[in-house]
């Protein structure tokens, strides 16, 4: 038992923990993004895709099974992310409670100082988010079940797009070292695969980046509508 | 050259402490960074000043005693150096430079740059030995080691426990030193057995002393004056994964 509750009680644990909630979130940020694309196949296939996710394995389950385990899934680890995140973080405070007066960066990257600011900015921008397209109360004109709708009316107001835009350079730099730190705190590691551990990071978080931010440009440009 | 050193002075781990400010004349660039602060010494003893205390022994880089705050980087601006080993001539003349202690809790001030490293011996105590007797130095070969695991065992074990990785991590974390003890017994047959429960046990001391946890920013592995990498840590974390999993009595724990 002292082993298995090392993972929760240790440093290094805590770190296994948001490793591996962080992939989970990872893989689902995959999916979101690939799903979101599909806006471009036009307003029925994109409400059939809605559908089609909220009606999933029925009659095996029932109407709106999936998506609820799916959102329990994800609630969780975001929960146990957040928690070991902030923990970590509290003690690391105080593990240095007293700063160096002249202090020279030495970290390998910008990304991997902005994780925890950058992981708040990505928390609310997630909150943000589901007011917005999911129960509507951020949303000017929201019609339930009609996806597509409430998508191109949502991206309207530039302002709207540019926030979404400032959280995705946030989720990028956050997947930047995330994706590199993860293979590092699970210990993912081979001598042969080092060397590329850096730019699949690069590549996946601007893949991300880009797949995100192409649906709202493309409505805010006039090309969608 | 001239130079104008801004140095930590604290009497004791009670006093708050503060930066003093010396001129440091007539420095040659051939002088290493600790002669050039016994000159700074000899010339405030003889002003009936006190010495600035700072921890040295070997002088020569391999004993890990020295160690500072050199403009906010651990052992100055060389990279592979230990502060004794820093020559002057890596400054130049009117230069400013800020000295500093290692900064974290689990490293309290004893005076001026002095700190307490006696939490690294607290983590080597919880685990970074074979508890078999191993009898004296064997005849080579006669435990076959693989010649990449007999390599990067020698790449863990030239860490001379200096705490420049603790200076150096944003979340004052001990990661690399407590990664480097682990890795260069668990990868030699001696230390194989034991494995599991030392890597258990040390990172166990490591976050009940205090340190932070590592964030794998990798300053550290920049700081460090031996060069041990972060890889070390990745595998140190790999271990305490399988650790934790392992169904098997610890000592019959194998790779
Ligand atoms: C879209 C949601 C998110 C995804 C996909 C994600 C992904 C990841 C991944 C893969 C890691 C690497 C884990 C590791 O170092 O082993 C990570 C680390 C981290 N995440 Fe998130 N994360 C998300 C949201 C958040 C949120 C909302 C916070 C809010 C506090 C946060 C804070 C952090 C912090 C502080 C780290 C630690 C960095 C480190 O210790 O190296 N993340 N994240
Ligand atoms: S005095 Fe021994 S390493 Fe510097």
């Amino acid at each position: 038992m002292r082993r298995v509750a090392t993972l929760y009680r240790s440093t290094v644990g805590k770190k296994i923990l948001m490793a591996l909630s962080g992939l989970l979130l990872f893989l689902f940020i995959i999916g979101h993004m690939l799903g979101n694309l599909k806006v471009f196949e036009g307003p029925d296939a994109f409400n059939a895709y809605a559908e089609g996710i909220r009606t999933f394995g029925y009659p095996f389950l029932p109407e709106y099974g999936f998506l609820w385990l799916a959102r329990l899934v994800l609630l969780g680890a975001v929960g146990l992310h957040i928690l070991a995140a902030v923990q970590l973080w509290q003690r690391s405070r105080g593990a240095r409670a007293r700063k160096y007066r002249k202090e020279t960066n030495l970290s390998f990257s910008y990304a991997s100082r902005t994780m925890r600011w950058g992981g708040v900015l990505i928390f609310l921008f997630v909150v943000y988010h589901i007011l917005h397209m999911t129960t509507g109360q951020a949303h000017p004109d929201f019609v339930y079940g009609d996806v597509y709708a409430n998508f191109i009316i949502g991206f309207q107001s530039p302002l709207v797009v540019g926030f979404y835009l400032v959280a995705q350079v946030a989720l990028c730099l956050h997947l930047y070292h995330g994706i590199w730190s993860m293979t590092q705190s699970v210990g993912a590691t081979h001598p042969k695969y080092d060397r590329m551990r850096r730019p699949v990071a690069g590549v996946f978080a601007t893949g991300i980046f880009i797949g995100f931010i192409i649906p709202p440009m493309a409505v805010l440009l006039g090309l969608l509508s | 050259m001239r130079l104008t050193l801004h140095v930590w002075r604290q009497s004791d781990a009670r006093d708050p402490g503060r930066f003093e400010t010396y001129e440091a004349n007539d420095i040659s660039e051939s002088m290493s960074f600790l002669d050039m602060l016994d000159l700074v010494n000899e010339r405030l003893t003889e002003d009936g000043k006190e010495p600035i205390a700072f921890d040295h022994d070997c002088r020569e880089g391999i004993c890990g005693s020295c160690g500072m705050m050199i403009n906010g980087v651990p052992h100055g601006p060389k990279t592979m150096t230990t502060a004794c080993q820093l020559h002057m001539r890596s400054f130049s003349d009117g230069d400013e430079i800020w000295i500093e202690p290692w900064r974290a809790q689990a490293f309290p001030v004893i005076r001026d740059l002095v700190v307490s490293r006696d939490p690294f011996d607290r983590i080597i105590e919880s685990g970074g030995y074979v508890s078999v007797r191993t009898g004296s130095a064997p005849d080579a070969h006669t435990i076959p080691v693989e010649k990449q695991a007999a390599d990067e065992a020698m790449d863990a074990a030239v860490c001379i426990g200096c705490g420049a990785c603790v200076a150096a991590c944003p979340n004052a974390s001990a990661m690399l030193f407590t990664a480097a003890k682990v890795a260069h017994l668990a990868l030699m047959p001696q230390g194989a057995p034991e494995r599991y429960d030392r890597v258990l046990s040390m990172v166990e001391t490591h976050d009940e002393e205090g340190f932070g946890n590592c964030t794998n920013h990798g300053a550290c592995e920049v700081a460090c004056p031996k060069g041990i990498s972060v890889d070390y840590i990745a595998q140190l974390n790999r271990d305490l994964f399988r650790a934790t999993l392992s169904s098997r009595p610890a000592n019959e724990a194998k790779e």
